[in-house]
């Protein structure tokens, strides 16, 4: 099977001020390449500052990569087009309550996405919103709620509706799972394992939760200071870490 | 003997609508030396239980309980000076985000002085000041600080989030206290300095006897680190007894839901599998039902659950439902 998305070599630096005229570089990624292929999820796990979220804003194109390319299914990706690659690639926020502006109607949301990216008339939108709502299990009176009168399951499942509006053949999650409770965590994880089956998109986890990336994740890439470690079959990398930084990484959650 | 009993912990709040009874009627015990995890999603009144013991919750708060008892002392009846020399001789606690609740205008080194109470130094008061000095030194050096010098003088914004809990620690074991209570000590922070942390308390404990009060809302941590838990849902204690026998045998559905909801219990589980979930989601205060609280979710509830469950023991073994499940849960 062909890969739907696959990253060469990518890096990028940041430029730091020191003193008056000195310039500090700090590289946030290094020579990162990893693969992904179509219903399949791959795990990006590493501490804070260890270049995982710079790794999704280049994909999603909010920064520009130094060197490496982004190729989706064989073709180079232009990220700053983002008309073109929001039908690609979404990406989910840490936390659904405050990505979602608290004084827009649901569908407000949902009809701004569409309309900047599609070419719909409303009739069709419409029906494209009502069909969303209903795959995540939404209502569609939901659609005329604001977003102060969901609970935080339902919330996650509005922002989940956002990105998938737009059929994405790749879905971000930046840690997206972390701040949810045990039993609404459950939920949301098995919604998208549902989804997952249904329409074979591919997950891009980022993510602290070791025991989560072992249940979902079909592949697994350690970062550590920008630098991939690890990188392989979640089982494999679990039973079987090359460095010691992984080493360590799994030990502390079995001690 | 019994370090803290309380029994029936009531917490109100008059609101516009009405009275909202954000914990119902709890109980929680704790020995010397035990360790005990108090689990509950966000909302189930973890957090203010966590301060009612320490007496630090808002004055619009209305507390009451049976009994309310420090070694014996009823606090809710001593006289307010009494109740906080108690409080804060005896009991201390770790808050949630440690860098937001330092002082930011004052460097750590200050802020840990002031948080070792003078009768803990001998000498002459001329030699208090490099006393103090030096017993900060070394509580930086118990928490597995070595570099003390930078520390010393960074504010907590120069520091990392990590570092930071530690220095809320180092603080909260200045006294010495009785009690330490630890709320979501972990959040935010990265499973190797998670581990860190838990050894950290797991030392404490051994070595000075100090009891903890474990307050998270992720089960498989409090788990591994606790002997007893008790499980609250929204302000109700669902169940409470030995973590080893509650997690092989819950008798309360919601227990039981979320052990089942964690990967890691369930071992033949497979791969991309769905996991456990009761539907629906959890209520607000401003709608909680009646009874049990947990009925409209709960997969056995029945007519008799709109009344609230009295607590029943089996041994050492506390829950609170009309239903208890008696089986076993990898069934």
């Amino acid at each position: 099977m062909s890969n739907l998305i696959e990253v060469r070599g990518l890096t990028k630096s940041y430029q730091k001020a020191r003193g008056m005229f000195s310039r500090q570089t700090i590289m946030a990624l290094s020579e990162v390449s990893f693969s992904l292929e179509a219903g399949q999820t791959l795990a990006i796990v590493g501490e804070t500052g260890s270049g995982k979220s710079t790794l999704a804003k280049l994909l999603v194109g909010i920064e520009q990569p130094d060197k490496g390319d982004i190729l989706m299914a064989g073709q180079p990706l232009n990220c700053a087009d983002y008309q073109k690659t929001n039908h690609l690639i979404r990406y989910i926020f840490q936390d659904a309550a405050r990505s979602l502006d608290p004084n827009q109607k649901i569908s407000n949301i949902l009809h701004d996405v569409l309309r900047y990216s599609t070419v719909l008339s409303f009739e069709q939108r419409e029906h494209k919103i009502a069909n969303t709502l209903k795959l995540l299990g939404l209502l569609n009176e939901h659609g005329n709620y604001y977003p102060h009168m969901f609970s935080g399951g339902q919330l996650q499942r509005v922002a989940l509706a956002r990105a998938l509006i737009l059929d994405p053949k790749i879905l971000i999650l930046d840690e997206a799972l972390t701040a949810l409770d045990p039993s609404l965590r459950a939920q949301i994880v098995n919604l998208l394992l549902e989804l997952q089956q249904k329409t074979g998109l591919a997950y891009l986890l980022i993510t602290n939760q070791l025991r989560l990336v072992r249940h979902i994740a079909d592949q697994t890439l350690v970062l550590h200071k920008g630098v991939a470690l690890d990188y392989g079959e979640t089982s494999s990398v679990f039973e079987n870490p090359q460095h010691e930084y992984t080493r360590k990484l799994i030990k502390s959650i079995e001690y | 003997m019994q370090l803290l009993d309380i029994r029936n912990l009531t917490l109100e709040l008059s609101t516009p609508d009405g009275m909202i009874r954000a914990v119902d009627r709890v109980n929680l015990t704790l020995k010397e030396g035990e360790v005990r995890g108090l689990v509950g999603e966000s909302g189930s009144g973890k957090s203010l239980i966590a301060k009612a013991i320490m007496g630090v919750l808002h004055e619009r708060w209305k507390i009451s309980a049976d009994r309310f008892n420090w070694r014996g002392r009823d606090l809710l009846r001593l006289p307010y000076h009494e109740q906080r020399r108690i409080i804060s001789r005896d009991i201390a606690m770790i808050y949630q985000e440690p860098s937001r609740s330092m002082d930011p205008t004052s460097p750590i080194g200050e802020q840990l002085a002031e948080s070792i109470p003078d009768d803990l130094l001998e000498g002459a008061w001329w030699q208090r000041g490099s006393q103090r000095k030096k017993r900060v030194i070394a509580l930086l050096h118990k928490v597995g600080i070595r570099d003390h010098a930078t520390v010393l003088s960074s504010y907590p914004y120069q520091l990392s989030e990590g570092v930071c809990q530690k220095i809320m620690i180092a603080m909260a074991i200045a006294k010495n206290p009785k009690l330490l209570i630890a709320d979501e000590p972990t959040t935010a922070m990265e499973s190797t300095t998670q581990a860190q942390l838990f050894r950290l308390l797991a030392s404490f404990n051994q070595l000075k006897g100090t009891s903890i009060l474990l307050i998270s809302h992720e089960l498989e941590t409090v788990a591994r680190n606790t002997d007893t838990l008790s499980v609250l849902y929204c302000g109700q204690l669902v169940e409470a007894g030995d973590t080893a026998t509650l997690l092989k045998h819950p008798l309360h559905p919601y227990t039981h839901a979320l052990i089942k909801s964690v990967p890691e219990f369930q071992p033949e589980l497979g791969f991309k599998q769905q996991l456990y979930a009761l539907h629906g989601s959890i209520p607000t205060l401003q709608h909680l039902p009646i009874g049990c609280r947990l009925g409209p979710r709960c997969p056995n509830a029945r007519k008799e659950c709109v009344k609230t469950p009295i607590y029943e023991r089996q041994q050492n073994h506390y829950f609170s439902c009309h239903f208890p499940l008696s089986g076993k849960t990898n069934e």
